[in-house]
């Protein structure tokens, strides 16, 4: 009943392409341009970061370019599919059988266990619920959680929500990963731990990962980093350029 | 997805001990104020179950089975001539005062039966012998009476007791068991002629007449052709109950007062349990946007909400409504309050129930469905 979006690709290899994006929020006095007019290429295969001061833009084009938020004008496309065609409801199908999350807060359900945590995903694309789980064990299990199953949240430490979660976004294999600070409530170590395991995610092929991030621990594991100032990018790194860039800011 | 709405719905112990205990109190309410209700409306119509005929006749302008309007002692000729009537016979009821032997006034419901059929005896007789009201100066009295008229003696009224009925004697023949009468009076079972010897003698004496409709004819068309050819008015049981009811609603404030503790518990309801599950709502609302930006549709996180409402709402009345039988049980052996939990006020609490449900689903579903998804990367 629903459109199946998980067979669509983009000619050109482009994961993710934002052409002229322009989004506002508020109007009259407490009006924001968060992104003015903003044009934004991600590759498959790629871990992609997008870096910039507070208040730059960084969230509002992660919002819009998973299909969380409405934007004004300017072209969409992810995996080939313009999600300016799409209605809402599609947008949501899309969503559910293209792009896994990872926030700042975890967002873990504090009152369900960590298999059942990671498992809504699979429920959500219509997986049976014993076959979720096993899905979901064998998950955690590969981000070293595998003594975790049945515990709560709250009963974690933030390195080990944070992997759940982790789990939670890769479980049922999405070719689009959305991070937004992933690292920032987490210490040194368990930073790097986490960069790993999204770093392994995104060189699968035919997936992507972009993080959102404040934190320059993690710029060495970029294969692009983008600027941003003022809603605008300023500048895109690959290459040679990636590795002044992480030279300058370490 | 909708197990783990339920785990969502019950790891929040509080929340779901407010939501469950809001409804279980609106269910207790409204079913223990509706029980008491049914059963005060139902003393009003125990005449009919502790004098039992088929058919009614009253005067033209009686409009309920407490009320009398004396008729003409020959208009039970004039029913029993009518076609279908199988038999009719005359009966007598009023209130009379009888003399405690503390030489106290008690009022008792005084009912006199045609003598030589006994139609409109008590159901159930405890002691005694119901064919002796024959004899002059006897009654059958119920055990309320026995209570009442008891004071000041040293043994409780019993069989070849005598007590005063309006200055002349009246000895005790028999006990019987009566559904208790809404003016709260203890029956005397008299034959109707002894019930004239012990009323004050007026012109015309006749309260009712009961009637049996010939076999193969209903209550209902019989009562139709004797008001057709007398001019009395005549109802079925089912008709006077209903009349009766009807004349508490219109002429009374108890439906009005009861009615109002009863919109109480629901209102209350609503007002608490939408309260509560909206901010279980709110307090989830994160949550609520993760599962969005997942891919949950505003259809499907509608139904986990509902199912949550709805869960809440079946324990809240499951609970509520054993406690009012509870609450039933405890009061019934006394009698008082009167107590009649029946499908029917069931029905009406499940309806309510629902209803709050519903509301407070809609609440929370109108939030999810403005809820943008990315709010869930705000901090
Ligand atoms: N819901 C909102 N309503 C109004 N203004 C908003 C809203 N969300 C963001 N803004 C504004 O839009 C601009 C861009 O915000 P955004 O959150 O995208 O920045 P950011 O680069 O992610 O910042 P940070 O590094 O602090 O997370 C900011 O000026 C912010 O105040
Ligand atoms: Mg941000």
């Amino acid at each position: 009943m629903h459109t199946d979006f998980t067979h669509t690709h983009a000619d050109d290899e482009a994961a993710v392409r934002a052409v002229g994006v322009t989004k506002t929020y508020g109007r009259g006095d407490s009006r924001t341009v968060a992104l003015k007019n903003t044009t934004f290429t991600t590759r498959e295969g790629e871990l992609h970061l997008v870096v910039g001061p507070s208040g730059c833009g960084k969230t509002t084009l992660l919002s819009v370019v998973a299909g969380t938020l409405e934007w004004d004008s300017g072209q969409i496309e992810v995996f080939g599919v313009k999600l300016n065609g799409l209605k809402t409801a599609d947008i949501t199908t899309f969503r559910r059988q293209n792009i896994g999350f990872i926030f700042q807060q975890f967002n873990l359900i504090p009152t369900l266990t960590t298999v059942e945590n990671v498992s809504v995903p699979l429920l959500l694309g219509g997986t049976k619920r014993t076959e979720a789980e096993e899905r979901s064990a064998a998950m955690l299990q590969e981000v070293g959680l595998g003594d975790k199953l049945t515990k709560r949240p709250g009963d974690l430490s933030g390195g080990q929500m944070q992997r759940v979660a982790i789990a939670r976004a890769l479980v049922h294999k999405p070719r689009l990963i959305i991070c937004d600070e992933p690292t920032s409530a987490l210490d040194s170590t368990t930073g790097h731990h986490i960069m790993e395991l999204l770093a392994g995610a995104a060189r699968a092929p035919g997936r992507c990962v972009i993080i959102v991030t404040h934190d320059n621990r993690t710029y060495g594991y970029a294969d692009r980093i983008t600027e941003m100032e003022d809603g605008q990018v300023k500048q895109v790194y690959a290459n040679g350029a990636l590795r002044d860039f992480i030279a300058t800011h370490r | 997805m909708y197990h783990l709405a339920l785990k969502m719905l019950m790891g929040d112990r509080a929340k779901y001990v407010m939501l469950v205990g809001g409804l279980t109190f609106a269910a207790l309410l409204m079913t223990q104020q509706n029980s008491v209700f049914q059963g005060i409306l139902s003393w009003t119509t125990s005449h009919m179950r502790n004098s039992r005929a088929s058919i009614w006749v009253v005067e033209k302008n009686v409009e309920q089975v407490n009320e009398t309007k004396a008729m003409r002692d020959t208009d039970v000729n004039r029913v029993r001539s009518v076609a279908g009537v199988d038999f009719a016979v005359p009966f007598f009821q009023s209130i009379l005062q009888a003399r405690a032997a503390d030489g106290s006034d008690k009022p008792i419901q005084l009912i006199g039966l045609h003598a030589a059929t006994l139609v409109g005896r008590p159901p159930v007789m405890v002691a005694g012998d119901l064919e002796r009201l024959r004899l002059p100066n006897t009654v059958v009295i119920d055990q309320l009476a026995i209570q009442r008229l008891s004071i000041g003696r040293p043994k409780p009224l019993g069989l070849g007791d005598t007590f005063e009925i309006n200055d002349r004697e009246a000895r005790v023949v028999g006990i019987c068991r009566t559904e208790r009468h809404f003016f709260g009076y203890p029956y005397v079972f008299t034959s109707y002629d002894q019930a004239l010897q012990f009323a004050p003698r007026q012109r015309k004496m006749l309260s009712m007449i009961l009637a049996e409709p010939k076999p193969g004819l209903t209550a209902e068309q019989v009562a139709r052709t004797i008001e057709r050819e007398t001019g009395l008015k005549a109802f079925t049981v089912p008709e006077f109950s209903r009349a009766t009811i009807d004349f508490i609603w219109r002429n009374t404030g108890i439906p009005a007062s009861f009615m109002t503790t009863i919109i109480l518990g629901f209102v209350v309801g609503v007002a608490v349990s939408g309260q509560t599950f909206y901010s279980f709502v709110l307090e989830n609302i994160r949550h609520l946007g993760a599962l969005k930006a997942m891919g949950a549709s505003n259809a499907l996180l509608a139904r986990m909400l509902l199912l949550q409402a709805f869960t809440v709402g079946l324990i809240g009345y499951g609970i509520g409504i054993g406690l009012a039988a509870v609450f039933g049980y405890a009061v019934l052996p006394a009698g008082q309050p009167p107590f009649l939990l029946d499908a029917r006020t069931m029905i009406i609490t499940a309806v309510a129930i629902v209803f709050i449900c519903i509301f407070a689903a809609l609440l929370g579903i109108r939030r999810v469905a403005k809820l943008e998804a990315a709010i869930v990367f705000r901090a």
